[in-house]
């Protein structure tokens, strides 16, 4: 159940004390070629080109990741995660705790691997003919990709909201219900209860009570996506994955599903992927920064935003890159 | 390469013109609009036009059939012709034509007529015109139709009690009534009343005419099929216990009984018929011919007398919508020629229905597995190639191998094992209404696969997706997502399948259809569906009477309402099925928002 060790504690920390006195130099760019501290390879790289081009060249640093993340309980694991498309690697061996009971966002650049890292964590990229990974990710302790896991019962742990919101051709009800019935639930009274207590979880229950029976697709967009979310929590999964879940929304629609992350905050831990930086600002506890399948900066969502140990961090979140 | 290299070449030619020449660009935009093809009218007169004319042949195929088979059963006025050589030909026209004089024809026809029309052609008229007349009365005159030139018509008439009977033998018969007869004494004379006596009298006798034929048909039909029953019983038994045993002999015993018992029925309802017969011959009608001879027909060989030329409007659409239902819903006559095609009718629509509870389930659980769980590839591939070609295979090479598959091998198989006391009658073993379905539906299966195939292959991935993230097997997710999202474009498939099934008739001939069968493949005794019958179709039904029958010219009428009615089946059941996919479409598939 505990928090593993990170297995590359001591040099992070080592890292974190460089860099530190690099992001103290950044107001002198030119002193960076100079910088006194002890240099390993890596570092003086960083320091000529900056490191998102040392990535793009195709070289690895450990990710920054700041200390209070480590101190929380965690619901999920990625340990030394790394995937592939075919021959395109995808992600490079991330390692990130996710707290629990927490909001945490990963932001990053298009294409830089955080729907497949989401995908990665319920295995939905594992339906995709010719991928491949290494290493693991950890539910609650238990091994996602473990050789005897059962991978239906354990997407049946986790929930998913996707970018475009898919309901079903079915009734909202069967569409809330969803995850009961492939369970075999058949009792009404079980069914009706939590198809109500997970309407109104997703606060769309007011908007919809009288038609519960009518066909899901003749909600509005942002009505779809507050029932995806409903679909998602009535299985009482213990981490609820969302993928950009706002970005086909209006700004209402938006502030409506916001809110309502604020609100299943605490029973569940989320993790979102958002382009949206005021929202990932906004809603979340943690806040991941990835960068061509790389994991760059990880932390307080507080920290990240403000006071970031990596300057490309600190230009990325305030929109001067990317 | 060159696809990268290309802007670049034309970015730098531009750069080139444009410092050479002042206005590069507006030469090009010039020359666009001076092309044909970029106006686009052409295109919309190219596309539109052969619409047009695909639809005007679709629908001058469906008029021409709409009016020949909608007029057939028209009664038209029975006219009389007194021609310039002194014949005289009476009947109905059945249809007119021009014809150009030429040597050969004029040549061909009588003095007084090739005299007036070489005077008309010396006029310059060198065509005219000429009816095709339905003289009817085969048994006198050897030929049911007669060509008459307008030339040679010296009078034309509509005698008012011409009348026309319809018979059950011999085809129609046209005269004026003269007397009604029974046994000889005259009860009725003169064209009015012999005409009233006999339409007091032929319900009567027309009853008497159907109770024989039935008698004939069902009751000696039922007494000697269970006899049949109880020898094959018997050979059951010799087959199990021997002809030694106790069994057998009891058998036998209970056999000679119910022989016994037949026989004595088969007497009664013998005597029965003779009683019919009798009564039904009573009566006969005499009338007079176009040639002015006298013919004598019995009452029992006629199915319907119209007096034609005295009908009203209302009195011939009566009489159109009973030659319809009678068309419709009675059993055929005279090779097929006349009468109804109810056994073609429900031949059809079993075959049909059948084919379709076999094609649908097949096609839709192979399209599945080619599509979810098979994994693409070479093999993959090549299976949906055989399967697209599967459907340019000639139908009649499905007939073959329905006959040798089906009938020969599968067929045989069944009745070694369970019809053995029938043996060496064919039970399963031959052609049937079961094998036709069978071989049909092999037939439609790529279309049903094809259609299945690319429905699932539209169902959003994203649909599937969310199904697997709220921990659905891949079964749940094709079960409950796929299948009812797939299902309207399933159902094009079906229909597809439906319409070419019905209409095939090629391969049919092989594996179970005949001209002419004795029972429906469905009635009500127990198990009221046979599926091994033999059984008649209206497509083979269209072959049989257009190419295939005497008289071909009084079939055809037969082939354009047969045709009619097969269009309208299938148009029926398409738009049942149709009318079911709108509404899945409406249930299943909403437009994004
Ligand atoms: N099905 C796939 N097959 C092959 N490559 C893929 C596939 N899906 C994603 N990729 C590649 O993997 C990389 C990461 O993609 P991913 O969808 O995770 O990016 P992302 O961070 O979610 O981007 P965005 O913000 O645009 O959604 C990209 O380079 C993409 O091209
Ligand atoms: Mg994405």
């Amino acid at each position: 159940m505990k928090t593993q060790v990170p297995r590359s504690e001591l040099p992070d920390e080592e890292a974190r004390g460089r860099l530190e006195g690099i992001v103290n130099d950044q107001s002198q760019p030119g002193s960076e070629t100079q910088s006194p501290e002890p240099v390993v390879r890596q570092n003086v790289q960083q320091q000529e080109a900056g490191r998102l081009e040392a990535i793009q060249r195709g070289e690895t640093f450990e990710p920054e990741i700041h200390d209070c993340v480590r101190q929380e309980e965690h619901v999920l694991n990625v340990d030394g995660f790394s995937f592939w498309y075919g021959d395109k690697q995808a992600l490079f061996d991330i390692n990130m705790p996710i707290p629990k009971g927490k909001i945490t966002a990963i932001i990053g650049p298009s294409g830089c691997g955080k729907s497949t890292l989401l995908r990665s964590i319920n295995r939905l990229n594992g339906l995709l003919a010719d991928t491949r990974h290494q290493g693991d990710i950890l539910l609650n302790g238990d091994s996602v990709y473990g050789k005897s896991v059962d991978v239906i019962q354990l997407r049946k742990r986790m929930g998913m909201v996707f970018q475009k919101s898919n309901p079903f051709p079915m009734s909202i009800f069967e569409n809330v219900v969803y995850p009961l019935r492939v369970d075999g639930e058949r009792d009404k009274k079980v069914l009706n209860e939590v198809c109500i207590q997970s309407l109104k979880g997703s606060a769309l229950y007011d908007e919809v009570q009288d038609r519960i029976q009518d066909s899901a697709l003749g909600l509005s967009g942002g009505q779809q996506q507050r029932l995806c979310i409903a679909r998602a929590i009535a299985g009482e999964p213990e981490v609820l994955l969302m993928d950009e879940p706002c970005s086909a929304l209006d700004p209402v629609a938006t502030i409506k599903i916001e809110d309502l992350m604020q609100d299943l905050k605490g029973e569940y831990s989320i993790v979102i992927v958002t382009h949206n930086m005021q929202q990932a600002s906004r809603v979340s506890d943690y806040c991941a920064f990835m960068y061509l399948g790389r994991l760059v900066e990880y932390g307080p969502t507080g920290d990240l935003f403000t006071n970031p140990i990596l300057p490309e961090t600190a230009d990325y979140v305030s929109g001067r890159f990317g | 390469m060159i696809q990268s290299t290309a802007p670049l070449d034309s970015a730098d030619s531009g750069q080139a013109r444009r410092s050479d020449s002042p206005m590069p660009k507006k030469r090009r935009r010039r020359y666009a609009k001076s092309s044909i093809l970029a106006r686009g009218e052409p295109m919309v007169w190219l596309t539109g036009g052969s619409l047009v004319l695909c639809v005007g042949m679709i629908i001058s195929l469906i008029a021409l059939i709409l009016y020949q088979g909608g007029t057939t059963f028209w009664p038209g006025k029975i006219l009389s012709f007194k021609t310039v050589n002194g014949t005289v030909v009476q009947g109905e026209i059945t249809r007119s034509s021009s014809v150009t004089y030429t040597p050969e024809i004029i040549s061909g026809l009588d003095p007084k007529t090739k005299e007036k029309v070489e005077a008309e052609v010396a006029k310059g008229n060198k065509t005219g015109h000429r009816r095709l007349v339905r003289t009817g009365n085969f048994d006198l005159t050897n030929t049911h139709f007669e060509w008459i030139d307008n030339n040679s018509i010296q009078e034309e008439q509509e005698p008012e009690w011409l009348v026309l009977l319809e018979r059950r033998s011999w085809g129609r018969f046209y005269g004026i009534p003269k007397a009604l007869k029974r046994n000889d004494e005259v009860i009725a004379e003169g064209p009015e009343a012999t005409w009233k006596a006999f339409q007091e009298n032929h319900t009567e006798v027309y009853e008497g005419v159907e109770r024989f034929i039935g008698v004939q048909k069902y009751d000696f039909g039922r007494i000697h099929k269970s006899l049949e029953k109880s020898r094959l019983r018997l050979k059951s038994i010799e087959l199990e216990h021997g002809i030694e045993s106790a069994e057998y002999r009891e058998g036998q015993k209970k056999l000679q009984e119910e022989t016994n018992a037949t026989k004595s029925e088969e007497a009664r309802l013998n005597e029965e018929l003779a009683l019919l017969k009798k009564k039904n011959s009573e009566l006969t009608m005499t009338l007079v011919t176009a040639g002015g001879q006298e013919a004598t027909v019995p009452l029992a060989e006629i199915v319907r007398g119209v007096a034609s030329n005295q009908l009203n409007t209302s009195g011939r659409l009566g009489l159109y919508f009973e030659r319809w239902w009678e068309f419709l819903f009675d059993d055929p006559r005279e090779a097929n020629s006349e009468g109804g095609i109810w056994p073609a009718l429900v031949g059809t629509v079993i075959m049909t229905l059948l084919m379709s509870a076999a094609v649908v389930p097949f096609g839709i659980l192979a399209a599945l597995y080619l599509r979810e769980y098979a994994k693409a590839g070479f093999v993959v591939s090549t299976i949906r190639i055989a399967i697209n070609n599967l459907a340019g295979v000639p139908s009649i090479v499905f007939g073959v191998f329905g006959l040798g598959f089906f009938c020969y091998i599968v067929g045989s198989g069944i009745d070694e094992m369970f019809f053995q006391e029938n043996l060496p009658n064919p039970t399963y073993g031959k052609g049937g209404v079961l094998w036709a379905s069978a071989t049909l539906a092999l037939l439609t299966l790529p279309v049903v696969i094809v259609a299945t195939e690319e429905a699932i292959a539209a169902v959003p991935g994203s649909m599937r997706e969310g199904s697997y993230a709220c921990g659905a097997s891949k079964w749940q997710t094709i079960q409950r997502i796929v299948l009812p999202r797939a299902l309207p474009g399933i159902m094009t498939g079906f229909i597809l399948a439906m319409a070419r099934g019905a209409g095939e008739v090629a391969p049919l001939m092989l594996v179970g259809v005949v001209k002419l069968a004795p029972e429906l493949p469905i009635d009500s005794v127990a198990p009221f569906l046979h599926p091994e019958r033999s059984f008649m179709h209206l497509g083979f039904h269209i072959y049989d009477v257009g190419f295939q029958s005497q008289n071909s010219e009084a079939a055809k009428p037969m082939v354009y309402t047969t045709t009619l009615l097969l269009i309208s089946i299938i148009a029926g059941l398409n738009l049942v099925a149709i009318w079911v996919r709108g509404r899945l479409r409406r249930r299943f598939i909403k437009t994004e928002i």
